[in-house]
Formats: C-alpha cells, sequence, structure tokens
C-alpha cells in the first residue's frame, strides 16, 4: 500500500468516526467535537512547529491559549463605560513603568562593569521601580474594579463599534474575528520574552521554564480581574456567526429546515456549528499550508538540521538560538490564534478551565500520536485524539456497568465505580501514549 | 517588648510555616534529583507518585480510624505511612518494569523519558482520581497544636501569640530523620556507594562490576519512600487533593535545580530557598512592621509585595534567575 492511500485511508477512518458518531448520537453531537476538533488540530500544529521542526519541548501549550482567549475578551468585548478615564489609561502607564524597571535594570547591569556596586545598583533599580509601581498601578486598579463589580469591574474589550448597540437585538459581530491575528499577537510577544531567558537552556529546563510560565499565565489571568473578571469569568462574547433565535424568527430559514425535514431549532443549531466549522476550516487550511510550504522550504530544511545535529548545524555558520526563538515564536502564535478561536467559540473566557493536562498535554499527545515532524499526522492526530478525550467518558460509563452489572444496585463499590468512570480517560490518554511511544515511535504519519 | 513581638509575629507567619513548607519541599526536590542523577531524566510524574503514596496512607488513615487505632496525640497517619511507603514501592516498580526499563535498555534520549514520565503522569493522576477522587480530604487527627496561640500568650505575657502545629512539628522532625538516614545510607553503605558511583560516571561504574539494575531498583525504593513521606507531610499540614500535588512540581523542580540537579545536599538547599522566599514575597508584613517602625511611619497597606496566588510566579523567577546566572544551580549538580 503506498504512503497516499494509507494517509488517506487514516484520515477516511477518522472522518468515519465523525459520521458514526453522528448517525448513532447525534449530529448536533457531532459537529460540537468537530469543532473543538479542529481548534486542537491548530494547536497541534503549532506544537509539531516547535518539536517536529525544531526539537522544542515547550509544555507551556496551555498559557498561550489561554493568552489567545484574553485577546478575544480584549479585543470583542464592549467597552466598560468609564473605565477607561477612571483608571484605565493609568494602569496602561503604570505597565509601561514596570516594563521601564525592568529595562533599566537590564541596562544597569550590563553597563556596569561587576562588583559589589552593581548589584547594589540592580537591587536598588529593582525596589524603588517596583515601589512606583505599585504607587500608580493599585489605585488605578481600585478605581476600575469599584466599577459595577457585579457586571463588569473590569476596562472591557476594544469593541467600540458594539457601543451604541441595543442589547436586546442579538447579531453577528465579524469585529471580533480580528481577536484571532491578535491573539496570535500576544501569544507571540510572551513567547519572545520566555524565549529571549530559557531557550539557551537544556530541553528539560525549558520544558520546566515553560511549564511555570503557564501556571504563572493563568494565575494573572484569575487574579487581575481589571483584566479581564478573573475568576469570576466573562461571559456573553460576541459572535461571527448570527444567533439561533435570529435564525428562528427568519421566515426563509424556517420554511428551508421544513423542506429538509428538520426541526427549526435542530436547524439552526447545526447551521450555527457548520458555519463555526467552515470557519475554523478556513483557519486550519490556511496554518496547514503555510507550514506544509516551511516544511519544504530551505528554511524547514535547516530547522530539521539544527533538530538532529545542532553542533554541525552551528558550524555551517547557521545562528541555532535565532532560529530557535523564531520557531518558538511561530508555534506559541498558532496556539495563541486557536486559543482565540476557542475562547469566541465558547462565548466567554473562564481562566479556572484551563488545565494543563486538558490544554498543554493532550495537544502533545495529538502530536505524538499522530507523528511528531509531519504536518498531516498532527493534524490527523489532533481529530483522532480529541474525539476519543471525549468519547473514552461514555464508553469508560458503558464499559463499567457493564463489568459491574453482576453487583446489587447501592452496593458501595459499584456506587463508587460508576462516580469515578470520568477519571478512566486520563488514565486511557496516558495508556494511548505510552503504547505509541512504545511500538510506533513515529506516530501514524511518520515524518518522511 | 516590640521587637520581641514583632519576632513572634515572624516566626508564627514566616518562619515556622517556611521551614515546614521547605522540608517538604526538600524531600519532594530529593525524589527528582535522585531519579535525575541515576536515571539521567526529569521525572514528571512524580507530583503524582506523591499523591498516590499519600493515597494511600489516607486510605489506610480511614481503615485504621474505622478500627479505632490511634497514636494518641500523634495523626494516625505516622502509623499508615509505612503501607503507603509499600504501595507506592509497588507502583514505582511496576512502572519501571512496565515502562522505563524498555527506554533504559534502548539508551534513549532523555527527552523521550520526559514524555514517557508524561505518560505515566496521566496513568498516575487518573489512577488517583479513580480511586480516591478528586476532592480534597482531610485526614490529621490527634492534638492539633504543640502550643496554641491562647498557651503561649500566658507563658511569655507577650500581646503576640506564637502557634505550633503539630504537623508542622512532625514534619521537621521527619525530614530530618528521613534525610540522615538517606545520607547515612548513600554516604555508608555498600548499595549506596554503588549508586553514587553510577551517578558519578556510568561506564566507570559497569566497569567495576556494578549492577545497574540494582542500582536503579534501590534508587525507585528510595524515590517512593521519600514521594510518600513527602506527600503524606504535606497533606497532613494542608490537605490532600490530587491535582494539588501535580501542582507541587513546580517548587520541587525549582527547588531540584536551584540546588543543582543530581546534587542530594543541594535539593534541601533548594527547598528551602524556594519555601522561605514564597512565604516572605507573599506575606503581609503590616504586622510585623507596625512593632518594629515608629508610631507616625506605620504602614498604611499591607506591605505584601504580591498577592498569595502568586507563589508559583515566585518560585519560578527564583529558578529563571539561578539558571540564567548559575545554570549548574547553587551547589555544583550535573549540567549534561
Amino acid at each position: 500500500m503506498s504512503e497516499t492511500t494509507k494517509n488517506t485511508a487514516l484520515f477516511a477512518l477518522v472522518a468515519a468516526l465523525f459520521v458514526l458518531s453522528g448517525i448513532f448520537q447525534s449530529w448536533n453531537a457531532s459537529l460540537t467535537i468537530l469543532n473543538m476538533a479542529l481548534i486542537s488540530a491548530i494547536m497541534a500544529l503549532g506544537v509539531n512547529l516547535q518539536w517536529g521542526f525544531a526539537g522544542l519541548f515547550n509544555v507551556g501549550v496551555m498559557g498561550f491559549v489561554a493568552l489567545g482567549g484574553l485577546a478575544t475578551v480584549l479585543i470583542g468585548a464592549k467597552p466598560v463605560e468609564g473605565a477607561w478615564s477612571a483608571g484605565g489609561f493609568q494602569i496602561l502607564l503604570a505597565l509601561v513603568l514596570g516594563a521601564a524597571t525592568v529595562v533599566a535594570t537590564v541596562l544597569v547591569y550590563t553597563r556596569l562593569p561587576a562588583g559589589r556596586t552593581r548589584t547594589i545598583a540592580v537591587l536598588a533599580t529593582l525596589i524603588i521601580g517596583f515601589f512606583i509601581y505599585r504607587a500608580v498601578f493599585d489605585p488605578a486598579v481600585a478605581a476600575v474594579e469599584a466599577i459595577n463589580p457585579a457586571m463588569h469591574g473590569n476596562l472591557g474589550g476594544l469593541n467600540w463599534l458594539a457601543v451604541g448597540r441595543d442589547a436586546s437585538v442579538r447579531q453577528a459581530d465579524l469585529f471580533v474575528l480580528l481577536a484571532w491575528p491578535v491573539g496570535g499577537l500576544l501569544a507571540a510577544g510572551a513567547a519572545w520574552v520566555i524565549g529571549k531567558t530559557a531557550l539557551g537552556l537544556r530541553s528539560d529546563y525549558l520544558a520546566i521554564a515553560t511549564l511555570g510560565i503557564a501556571e504563572i499565565i493563568i494565575a494573572v489571568m484569575k487574579n487581575e480581574d481589571w483584566l479581564a473578571r478573573g475568576v469570576k469569568n466573562v461571559s456573553g462574547l460576541p459572535r461571527p456567526v448570527p444567533y439561533e433565535v435570529t435564525l428562528q424568527d427568519s421566515s426563509s430559514f424556517v420554511e428551508r429546515a421544513t423542506s429538509l425535514g428538520l426541526d427549526p431549532t435542530t436547524a439552526s443549531t447545526l447551521w450555527i456549528k457548520t458555519l463555526y466549522a467552515g470557519l475554523f476550516s478556513v483557519v486550519l487550511v490556511v496554518i496547514l499550508v503555510m507550514a506544509q510550504l516551511a516544511l519544504k522550504s530551505p528554511w524547514g530544511r535547516m530547522m530539521r538540521a539544527i533538530r538532529d545535529n545542532e553542533v554541525a548545524a552551528r558550524a555551517m555558520g547557521k545562528d541555532v538560538t535565532k532560529r530557535h526563538l523564531q520557531i518558538f515564536i511561530l508555534g506559541s502564535a498558532i496556539c495563541g490564534v486557536a486559543g482565540a478561536m476557542m475562547t469566541t467559540l465558547d462565548g466567554q473566557l473562564t481562566p479556572g478551565s484551563y488545565q494543563p493536562l486538558r490544554f498543554t498535554f493532550l495537544i502533545w499527545l495529538m502530536v505524538i500520536v499522530g507523528g511528531s515532524g509531519n504536518n498531516f499526522g498532527a493534524v490527523l492526530g489532533g481529530f483522532l485524539i480529541y474525539f476519543l478525550w471525549i468519547q473514552v467518558e461514555p464508553m469508560g460509563t458503558w464499559l463499567l456497568d457493564a463489568l459491574t452489572s453482576g453487583l446489587p444496585d447501592g452496593n458501595a463499590l459499584k456506587e463508587h465505580l460508576k462516580g469515578s468512570a470520568a477519571y478512566m480517560r486520563l488514565m486511557t490518554m496516558g495508556i494511548v501514549l505510552l503504547l505509541v511511544l512504545r511500538f510506533s515511535p513515529r506516530g501514524l504519519i511518520p515524518e518522511k | 517588648m516590640d521587637f520581641l513581638n514583632a519576632l513572634v509575629v515572624l516566626s508564627n507567619f514566616v518562619l515556622i510555616p517556611a521551614v515546614a513548607y521547605g522540608s517538604q519541599l526538600a524531600l519532594g526536590a530529593l525524589g527528582v534529583t535522585l531519579i535525575y542523577g541515576i536515571l539521567r531524566f526529569s521525572n514528571f510524574a512524580h507530583g503524582d507518585t506523591m499523591a498516590f503514596g499519600t493515597m494511600v496512607v489516607v486510605l489506610v488513615t480511614y481503615l485504621f480510624q474505622s478500627w479505632g487505632l490511634s497514636l494518641g496525640p500523634l495523626p494516625t497517619a505516622l502509623l499508615a505511612l509505612p503501607f503507603g511507603i509499600l504501595g507506592c514501592m509497588v507502583l514505582v516498580l511496576v512502572t519501571d518494569r512496565a515502562v522505563y526499563r524498555f527506554y533504559r535498555q534502548q539508551k534513549a534520549k532523555p527527552v523521550i523519558l520526559v514524555i514517557v514520565s508524561m505518560g505515566v503522569m496521566f496513568i498516575m493522576n487518573g489512577l488517583v482520581r479513580f480511586i480516591i477522587g478528586p476532592n480534597d480530604q482531610r485526614f490529621a487527627d490527634g492534638e492539633r497544636f504543640i502550643i496554641s496561640v491562647r498557651e503561649f500568650k500566658q507563658m511569655t505575657g507577650l500581646s503576640e501569640g506564637l502557634a505550633i502545629r503539630t504537623t508542622q512539628g512532625i514534619t521537621v522532625v521527619t525530614a530530618i530523620i528521613v534525610v540522615a538516614l538517606l545520607f547515612w545510607f548513600l554516604n555508608k553503605t555498600r548499595t549506596g556507594k554503588s549508586m553514587r558511583a553510577y551517578s558519578d560516571n556510568e561506564d566507570l561504574a559497569l566497569l567495576s562490576g556494578i549492577n545497574p539494575e540494582r542500582v536503579v531498583l534501590y534508587t525507585w525504593l528510595i524515590v517512593a519512600a521519600l514521594a510518600t513521606v513527602a506527600g503524606t507531610l504535606y497533606g497532613l499540614d494542608k490537605t490532600f487533593k490530587p491535582f494539588t500535588y501535580f501542582q507541587l512540581l513546580l517548587p520541587i523542580f525549582a527547588a531540584a535545580i536551584v540546588g543543582g540537579l543530581g546534587n542530594p545536599l543541594g535539593a534541601i538547599a533548594g527547598g528551602f530557598v524556594i519555601a522561605f522566599s514564597e512565604v516572605t514575597i507573599t506575606y503581609a508584613w503590616k504586622k510585623v512592621l507596625k512593632y518594629l517602625l515608629p508610631e507616625n511611619l506605620e504602614p498604611s497597606s499591607l506591605v505584601q509585595l504580591l498577592s498569595t496566588d502568586y507563589k508559583f510566579a515566585v518560585s519560578f523567577a527564583i529558578l529563571v534567575v539561578v539558571l540564567l546566572f548559575k545554570p549548574t544551580g547553587l551547589f555544583k549538580g550535573k549540567s549534561v
């Protein structure tokens, strides 16, 4: 069997899984899984760029995804009335001052000769800078968070177009699409800072550094209420597609739905999900094509040369550090775009829901199962693993039901096992990862 | 008097909690550092290994409590600890046989082993949640305080009180015993010496007739014991919650790296460095400064440098600074 047939067969198999789930469960559920699978595939492409192309071990995917989500709020949401005049600009000023402190510290450190004077000067700059920053920052934050805390208490977004709009008329707002590239930019900015400091380190140090950064990004998003309301969550974000209610009110839509033999409510949810799937597919295809072109370009060959033998590549005059930084930023930006898309799909930002097992390690599993170094492999892995991730839970429940069917109802063990079925999927994912690494370490679609 | 009061407040809220937390981190970091030294990879499953051992301890404690067994003023968990260690040893040995040994024989790159340990982490994480559930478990019993605030105030007549919880006392005492045993083992016994030799230079150790599988076996046994003790002490001091143990991975790694990966002494020092920085930076200093500064200078705010939710940021910042300026850690670790 040639390689192309095999790969096509694999993709057809995964597509069949979605169709089967549509027929036997419901098309609504199948489309819901498909939408998240599309987003996961984009994240997997980002990780594949870093790990598959360049061998960079980034376990901070969750942080970049969350930054993308933050961008959706900062761009898509309506600005909160009075927040900017109350303290928004002062917060920006404080952040600039904070950044200036860091820059000044670095300057002092690099300009002064080593010795006790330098240590004292560095510490002094840091401490004085920190206190000035807090003096400007704290009152501004208090002012912003005091604005209608039950509803807002944050700065809101930059969606000025939505200000005068009547909230009761729900309509599609394409402005929120702008958040996707901005999410990528935000993640890229964070990746630049991390890459500058941590990329020179060995692989496992980079892993721990990125793991830490991701936790910190989540901590910031949970605690800085002025930014995106923290754990109070932002909901009701605008969406780029029409609302179900609007569709159900439109007579032409109802007519078309009935002619297809569907009731309007089901038809509207299905249509909305299909629209989302279309949008996400466009992004996925664009990124996939770009990644594929990059892989085949001289740049891609250079990346793989660096990955396979860093010393030799350096000897050939390649700037390894710079290339690593470059690809680290690119991969993280893709994760940021996917994160923004996910928050758009959810229509809300809930910082408490970002879990490393779900948003970092699951993405890694997708890349490894699909085939690291191969873009199609990463996409396939994204679809397959996300499908399994969702479906293992009902399967686990079913399995445990079958296993415990001999036990009488109300038996403590039976109840416990049934209640724990949800954790089956963590175990299943771990077992899948170990099996693939052991018996097929190059993944389903190996690198050429 | 004011100075004494300030000192008491400082001990109560900063020194004693930091010493207890530092001991827990040090024990955790010792496990990470031993695996790094002997098996040569960063074990991402360490937090969940700790959670598994602690889970066995919790379950056995509940069993003993239902039988009415107890240690009087001491927590019953101490009685259950050996069972937890045994359970954890079985788990890591099975994992090693089923998973890690294959890659060891293949001489796989360390980064592959790290990814493998991620898979193990998934499984252990699922296993723990499957057995005991994701919720908080409080299993500390016995006397709550060695000295309570009221007793201390009556004893000394100071206006500030000092409380030492039993769990904090037990943590420090246990940590000292465990560390002493570990260092005795590593420095005095034949097996310990062969472990150090293997860690220093694998080829030379193999040439001298050291059996690598035996070294690995003992390493896992020790790591399981350390992880269970660290996890149980942390659980007694706070509560047992599987997700928290996963999150402990970051400060534990930070401690091991700050001290110098592969260096046991460094792991202990690193644990205390991380714990003290976390606690001092996230503590509201107002109460201490109130006693130390003259009245007109009394601070109006809490004088808290960072909110407690940013404690990860603290361990992370220290980690980055150490990595940038002294990549092998404070004590010379491996820089492979």
